[in-house]
């Protein structure tokens, strides 16, 4: 589904030039389950923003389903965005003055979708997330678990194909962070792919397939993992 | 394109969008509302005194009656030249030149005025009083109008009957409670029949019309003696006509008075139309001080969206991750600046109209009224600049890079 063939990112720091990405060829079938770890620096997050088409690598190629997509417009990459992709952060990135509720309707109402539709598929993604008795709560009244829940709910209300998740159990507690890792890979086996960025070695352990990265490069790949081969 | 992400957000989600975050920081959108609130109240105040004033100049002007040329006997400029060798003095203007003056076709009616002062005398009561010596063409020429019975009648000017019409106090001072129609009052050594009473209309530029008597021009004649007319007033059909009318009453006047130019006319209107554009200039400049009080509004809604760019710049980066378009974003924003200036305006609107109310409350002999102009570009400027300075910040909040916006917290 997604090939990165030969993906560098460098970005210019005091005049120098420090490759964050160098090179990074990486295939991501449809419904796979992968980790990326790696020590701080190394690469792994600007990885996941490349993936997600947050961020565009200043050499190499992006293929989605086939398609050249880095030398996309920006408009073009948000509606890609908005459809095919769902994020979850470290710091969930909720929106303090929304409920819960209008937190995850968020991605429905930027698609423009019909409020009575939008409240109808809120309301199912609250009750299969377990959060219908949060719906009218604010970020600061959830605790950091039932945050991420929420983050996920949005991240998947518009049904994408790829969930990205940054360091979704960074900001929780042990017990919280097992809850949002079964959650996030119950949506994996229901054919969601899955990628994890990940300093915790045992959530990283989980991924049916293992990255490691070190300065910007790839040092070990499990390979293609055994999701449909598309 | 018919994928989701096509699909627009419709401008009623934006707005729900941006009034939601106003309300996140009230405090900060409130002073901003109080400020474009202020700007449009000082425009809608300003010009509704400034109006106001040119109203009630107006309004006195058009009491006197309209399209008037006042007719005053001698010529005021001087002429140059030499001293004649004998004196002349000028002719009096009489009742027959005024007759003359009418058949102009652009004079409307004459009305021909001889004052004086004298004694009238009812039973024991007797008081000195302004007589004016008019024909019937007074009271529309005027514009005045009669509280009790008729005005002088029509008829040959040079013979009147023995008529008079009292002003209220005259009235009042005379007769007290007793009717007055009817009777016989004593004006200087003559008898007249009071046939109506003036209504009143307060104090005007000119003179009161409530201390007056009127009688008609050819017994004011008799009783002072004097052939000659004080002034008289002449009426144009039309704005259009008076400096017309002005050149006939010219012309015929010189022409009866053996080609001497020996009246002055004076056009009320040419006042008028002077303190017309004097007092439409100094609205226009009132307005013009609260517009600018608008434009530092407008720049207190760019600092507050610029405060409200930085401040969310998680938020946006979210939307953007999530996968807003760069306008979808620039919308947002411009829909909070929007919402803040109009809010503020329709705020501002409302308390000063309040105001202007309360001003014509207490001072009701002034006629303020904001004119809708006023207002309607009160708000247009507060929309305007609110606009104009929401959209750098909100160009700024599109370009942001996602991936920097979110490292932010």
């Amino acid at each position: 589904m997604i090939a990165l063939e030969g993906v560098s990112r460098a970005f210019s720091v005091g005049g120098q030039e420090v490759r964050a990405l160098d090179g990074v060829d990486l295939t991501v079938n449809a419904g796979e389950y992968l980790s990326i770890m790696g020590p701080s620096g190394s690469g792994k997050s600007t990885l996941l923003n490349i993936l997600g088409l947050l961020d565009r690598p200043t050499a190499g190629r992006y293929l989605l389903d086939g398609e050249e997509v880095s030398g996309l417009s920006d408009d073009a990459q948000a509606a890609l965005r908005l459809t095919r992709f769902g994020f979850v952060f470290q710091f969930f990135h909720l929106v303090p003055r929304m409920t819960a509720a209008e937190n995850v309707a968020l991605p429905l109402t930027l698609a423009g979708i019909e409020p009575d539709e939008r409240h109808r598929r809120v309301a199912e993604a609250l009750e299969a997330y377990g959060l219908k008795d949060r719906a009218e709560h604010r970020p600061s009244e959830l605790s950091g678990g039932q945050c991420q829940r929420v983050a996920i709910a949005r991240a998947t209300i518009m049904g994408p194909q790829v969930l990205l998740a940054d360091e979704p159990t960074g900001n929780l507690d042990r017990h919280s962070g097992a809850q949002v890792i079964d959650l996030l890979e119950g949506l994996n086996r229901s054919g969601i792919a899955l990628v994890v960025v990940t300093h915790d070695p045992e959530v990283g352990a989980r991924a049916r397939r293992r990255i490691h990265m070190v300065d910007g490069r790839i040092r070990a790949d499990d390979g293609p993992g055994d999701g449909d081969t598309r | 394109m018919g994928t989701p992400g096509d699909a627009r957000m419709s401008w009623g989600q934006r707005i729900a969008y941006a009034a939601a975050a106003l309300t996140g920081h009230w405090g900060r959108s409130l002073l901003t509302l109080l400020a474009t609130g202020i700007g449009v109240a000082a425009v809608v105040v300003l010009t509704a005194l400034g109006e106001g004033a040119r109203r009630y100049v107006v309004g006195e002007f058009a009491s006197l009656g309209t399209h008037l040329l006042i007719v005053l006997p001698g010529r005021t400029e001087t002429t140059g030249g030499p001293p004649p060798m004998m004196g002349v003095a000028p002719r009096d203007l009489t009742v027959a030149d005024m007759q003359a003056v009418l058949k102009s076709p652009h004079v409307l009616r004459v009305a021909p005025v001889v004052l004086g002062t004298v004694p009238v005398a009812f039973g024991g009561r007797s008081r000195d009083t302004m007589t004016v010596g008019s024909t019937h063409d007074l009271l529309p020429v005027r514009n005045l109008t009669m509280a009790q019975g008729r005005f002088l009648p029509k008829g040959d000017p040079s013979r009147g009957p023995p008529v008079a019409v009292l002003g209220g106090t005259v009235r009042d001072a005379l007769f007290g409670a007793e009717p007055a129609i009817g009777r016989w009052v004593r004006i200087g050594d003559r008898r007249f029949k009071v046939i109506g009473i003036l209504a009143s209309r307060g104090t005007t530029i000119g003179m009161t019309t409530d201390e007056v008597v009127i009688i008609p021009v050819s017994q004011a004649q008799a009783l002072f003696n004097a052939p000659g007319l004080f002034r008289a007033l002449v009426q144009a059909r039309s704005r259009d006509s008076i400096e017309d009318a002005k050149a006939d009453v010219v012309s015929v006047i010189r022409a009866r008075h053996e080609g001497n130019d020996d009246v002055t006319v004076i056009t009320q209107d040419s006042v008028l139309s002077t303190f017309d554009q004097i007092l439409t200039a100094l609205t226009l400049t009132v307005a013009g001080i609260g517009a600018i009080s608008l434009v530092v509004a407008g720049i207190l809604v760019m600092n507050v969206m610029l405060v409200s760019v930085s401040q969310r710049t998680a938020e946006i980066g979210l939307l953007k991750a999530l996968g807003a378009k760069g306008n979808v974003v620039m919308g947002l924003f411009v829909a909070e600046a929007a919402v803040l200036s109009l809010v503020g305006a329709l705020v501002g609107l409302v308390v000063g109209y309040a105001a202007v109310a309360v001003v014509g409350r207490v001072y009701p002999a002034f006629p303020v009224a904001a004119p809708p102009w006023a207002a309607a570009a009160g708000v247009a400027v507060a929309l305007a600049t609110g606009l104009l300075f929401g959209v750098w910040p909100a160009r700024r909040a599109a370009r942001l890079d996602p991936v920097a916006a979110l490292a932010r917290r």
